[in-house]
């Protein structure tokens, strides 16, 4: 039997001594210094590598992430650089795969799963709402339930049925769960990381149609931070970012909408408008401060989500900084979400999908006359 | 014997080394791996319903299924845990009766079972029960007071899983049979020998988690044991509307697992059965499947009216198999209880009962602010807010109280 791998140092108790943090450094050894163009596909691998480096209960198991690296190569390289009993496939059963996790982290484990696309997480659902949300609280707090579940979630990449639902809130609904959805590719690799290390069940919603999306990003640099961020406790968690600072309009996206939200600023700025865009980064918990803070600057604000409009993350937001900030708001806030409809088939997606012209369009409906 | 030649994974060692693993343990029985996962013939039974040792020829065994009787320490210890579990369902029943829990799944009748489900474990093992496995887990050593305290109504469950080593008392069906498999794996992962034993009912073979578990365990070959009580009824629902198979224990053969099935009234056969089934799987043989055969002798709970789908004469038929009854009579019969040794168990039983009432009629005070402490690790901005809304409210609705005595004087 592995004798690498040990009992979680930080969930339910029972230590064993052996984690190895030092070891994340085999990783740098590969990689170019200082700033290089990075995918976001690549960030999320390297996070997961320096995961497994660092505490031996790091676990990735689920469909085809094993040999293949997972059908968007997330995993790639893990079995290979970690063995077997790291990083495997497992039957074709998401309910098990939830499951199975929910045991391990009972008994010392850190899971790390992957469910292949936003709508196979279904089967899932039981366990997840009933058993990973509830599990800490049913046991007042005397079991913790580190695990990660990673969805790619989301449109915009021309997928057939069922591959290109945004099923986020569904699980921000759920008490219990955080909501983790990255939209840069530095936030890929920070935010997994935290995921990871959460004593908490983290729900990761990946924007599937960013996994390829290039950034200027220094891995040595976010690994440094991560190790050094962790120990001072400043995390991501429950803080949203500001992705442009503009004064006379706030545009408040996460995952797949922060791009688009970007593209529309940077439109609007052509026509002098300044638009501020909020990544909100976690959905839960919620930033409410940030977000709050950016609307009463700018009196106005539109939410951007993919996922139908309806009962949703975007009908959440819109609530809570109605509640926080009316006394500041020269507009109603609008939102422009995907249309009440089941995710269209390929051709007819870019009707669905929040664009630049109905995010500017709403922009202009925000009452700017006196 | 190969029994997955033509879908051996080209890379998977695991998958090597639990066909070789199993094939090891099959060989000591001298019989063929598929005879090794098929059940016995006949329920394996001990002694019958008279009390009565039956012939080691007529035990229902057959090559590869001999079980030796259990030893007469460990009987007496099984009698008298038998003894306590009916005295514990009879009284937590009355404690429902009188309105002092919210509800019962009563195991009546299904005592045997309850009991050989944790005395054939070890310390260093899990347990994962249903919400009808109370005398199980009570069995197991977890203080009756807490193990109640999930039908009590101040919390959802109130014991530590990870000290007693027993996962809360699962209501969605089968979903803590994957959760054991968990379990399994990463004490296998980190080389510990534990077993987990995990209970579910007739009913919930028909669940797709059942599946997946029996799947997942025999294909990282965990050590497993799935223990079926099969009572006959999913609430009203008979066993033949949930499965048309030969016996529940044969589904076991579809994935690749060892099944037996077991006289479930018959704590001696239960015990044989489930020692060896813990001892095979300690030592590496991968999961099995035990079915007992037994009967939900009181309705589902005192909500529920069985003679809406049962028949009297049925229950009267199973009240003959009683395994309490059965268990006396067999150790009385060969010396072993003595009306001395009756009456101390008894003790015992009613110190339990006592146990329960006391703990069961105390008004328990609940916080509110425990709503909110065990969401997350630590509370959210959000959950902070709603506690402190929470908390005002709660001193609004004191000094608006204090105030109205205060003018009432």
């Amino acid at each position: 039997m592995s004798p690498t791998i040990t009992t979680s140092s930080e969930a339910n108790g029972n230590v064993s001594a052996a984690t190895a943090r030092a070891a994340a450094s085999a990783a740098a050894s590969a990689e170019a210094a200082g700033p290089q163009p990075v995918t976001m596909a690549k960030a999320l691998n390297t996070a997961l590598a320096d995961a497994m480096h660092a505490d031996s209960s790091v676990l990735v198991f689920g469909e085809d992430v094993g040999m293949l690296g997972g059908v968007f190569r997330i995993t790639d390289g893990l079995t290979a650089t970690f063995g077997e009993q790291r990083c495997f496939d497992t039957p074709l059963a998401e309910s098990g795969i939830v499951g199975m996790a929910v045991g391990m982290a009972i008994n010392g484990m850190r899971p790390v799963i992957e469910m292949q696309f936003d709508a196979f997480a279904y089967p899932a659902f039981e366990q997840i709402v009933s058993h990973v949300a509830k599990m800490h609280n049913r046991t007042k707090g005397a079991v913790k339930l580190p695990m990660v579940i990673r969805i790619p979630y989301g449109g915009g990449i021309g997928g057939v049925e069922h591959h290109c639902d945004s099923s986020e809130s569904y699980y921000a609904h759920t008490a219990g769960l955080k909501v983790y959805t990255p939209a840069t590719v530095a936030d890929g690799y920070r935010m997994l990381r935290e995921a990871i290390d959460s004593d908490d069940p983290v729900v990761f919603m990946e924007p599937k149609k960013m996994y390829w999306t290039k950034d200027s990003v220094d891995l040595g640099e976010l690994r440094r931070l991560h190790t050094e961020g962790t120990t001072a406790g400043r995390t991501s968690e429950g803080r949203a970012a500001v992705a442009r600072p503009g004064t006379d309009a706030t545009l408040i996206a996460y995952g797949p909408s922060v791009p688009t939200a970007l593209a529309a600023a940077e439109a609007a700025a052509l026509e002098g408008r300044s638009l501020e865009v909020i990544d909100v980064r976690t959905i839960v918990p919620f930033d409410d401060d940030t977000v709050c803070a950016s609307v009463r600057k700018t009196g106005r604000a539109v939410v951007i989500a993919e996922a139908h409009g309806f009962a949703s993350v975007s009908s959440e937001i819109v609530a809570r900084v109605q509640e926080r900030c009316f006394h500041y708001l020269a507009a109603p806030i609008r939102r422009v979400t995907g249309f009440d409809v089941p995710y269209p088939a390929p051709k007819l997606e870019k009707y669905y999908l929040p664009g630049v012209d109905r995010i500017l369009d709403a922009v202009d409906d925000l009452q700017w006359e006196n | 014997m190969t029994i997955s030649a033509d879908h051996t994974a080209p890379h998977s060692t695991s998958t090597e080394a639990a066909e070789n693993a199993l094939t090891e343990a099959v060989k000591k029985f001298g019989i063929t791996v598929e005879d090794y996962m098929l059940p016995a013939r006949h329920q394996i039974q001990m002694v019958d319903p008279d009390g009565r040792l039956i012939p080691e020829s007529e035990q229902g065994t057959q090559p590869g299924h001999e079980y030796p009787v259990p030893g007469d320490d460990e009987l007496l210890a099984a009698y008298e845990r038998l003894v306590v579990g009916r005295r514990v369902n009879d009284q937590n029943s009355a404690l429902v009766r009188q309105g002092r829990m919210a509800v019962y799944p009563s195991s009546h009748g299904q005592e045997a079972c309850q009991v050989a489900a944790a005395l054939c474990l070890s310390d260093a093992d899990w347990m994962f029960p249903t919400y009808r496995d109370a005398v199980a887990v009570m069995t197991r050593g977890v203080d009756p007071v807490q193990v109640m305290t999930i039908f009590r109504g101040d919390w959802h469950g109130g014991y530590d899983p990870l000290q007693c080593k027993v996962g809360i008392q699962c209501t969605p069906l089968t979903t803590q049979l994957l959760h054991a498999v968990g379990v399994a794996h990463a004490a296998k992962l980190r080389g510990e020998d534990t077993v987990v034993l995990a209970m579910c009912g007739d009913g919930a073979t028909s669940e797709g988690d059942f599946h997946e578990a029996l799947n997942f365990a025999a294909v990282f070959h965990l050590p497993v044991i799935f223990f079926v009580q099969n009572n006959k009824y999913a609430i009203s629902v008979p066993l033949a509307h949930q499965s048309v198979a030969p016996s529940l224990a044969h589904k076991a053969v579809g994935y690749g697992m060892a099944g037996e099935r077991v006289d479930g009234n018959d704590v001696v056969a239960l015990l044989a059965v489930l020692d060896r089934a813990v001892k095979l799987a300690r030592e590496g043989s991968g999961p099995l499947l035990v079915e007992a055969n037994t009967y939900r002798m009181q309705a589902h709970t005192n909500a529920d009216d069985d003679t809406r789908y049962r028949e009297s004469a049925e229950v009267a038929e199973w009240r003959a198999k009683d395994p309490v009854t059965r268990m006396r009579t067999y150790l009385t019969d060969r010396g072993l209880l003595d009306d001395d040794g009756e009456v101390r168990i008894r003790e015992k039983a009613e110190a339990v009962a006592t146990q329960l009432r006391d703990g069961l009629s105390e008004d328990v005070a609940v916080d509110p602010q425990e709503l909110f402490r065990h969401v997350f690790s630590a509370p959210t901005p959000q959950l902070k807010e709603q506690s402190a809304m929470l908390a005002d409210e709660l001193a609004r609705d004191a000094a608006a109280s204090s105030s109205d005595q205060e003018a009432a004087k």
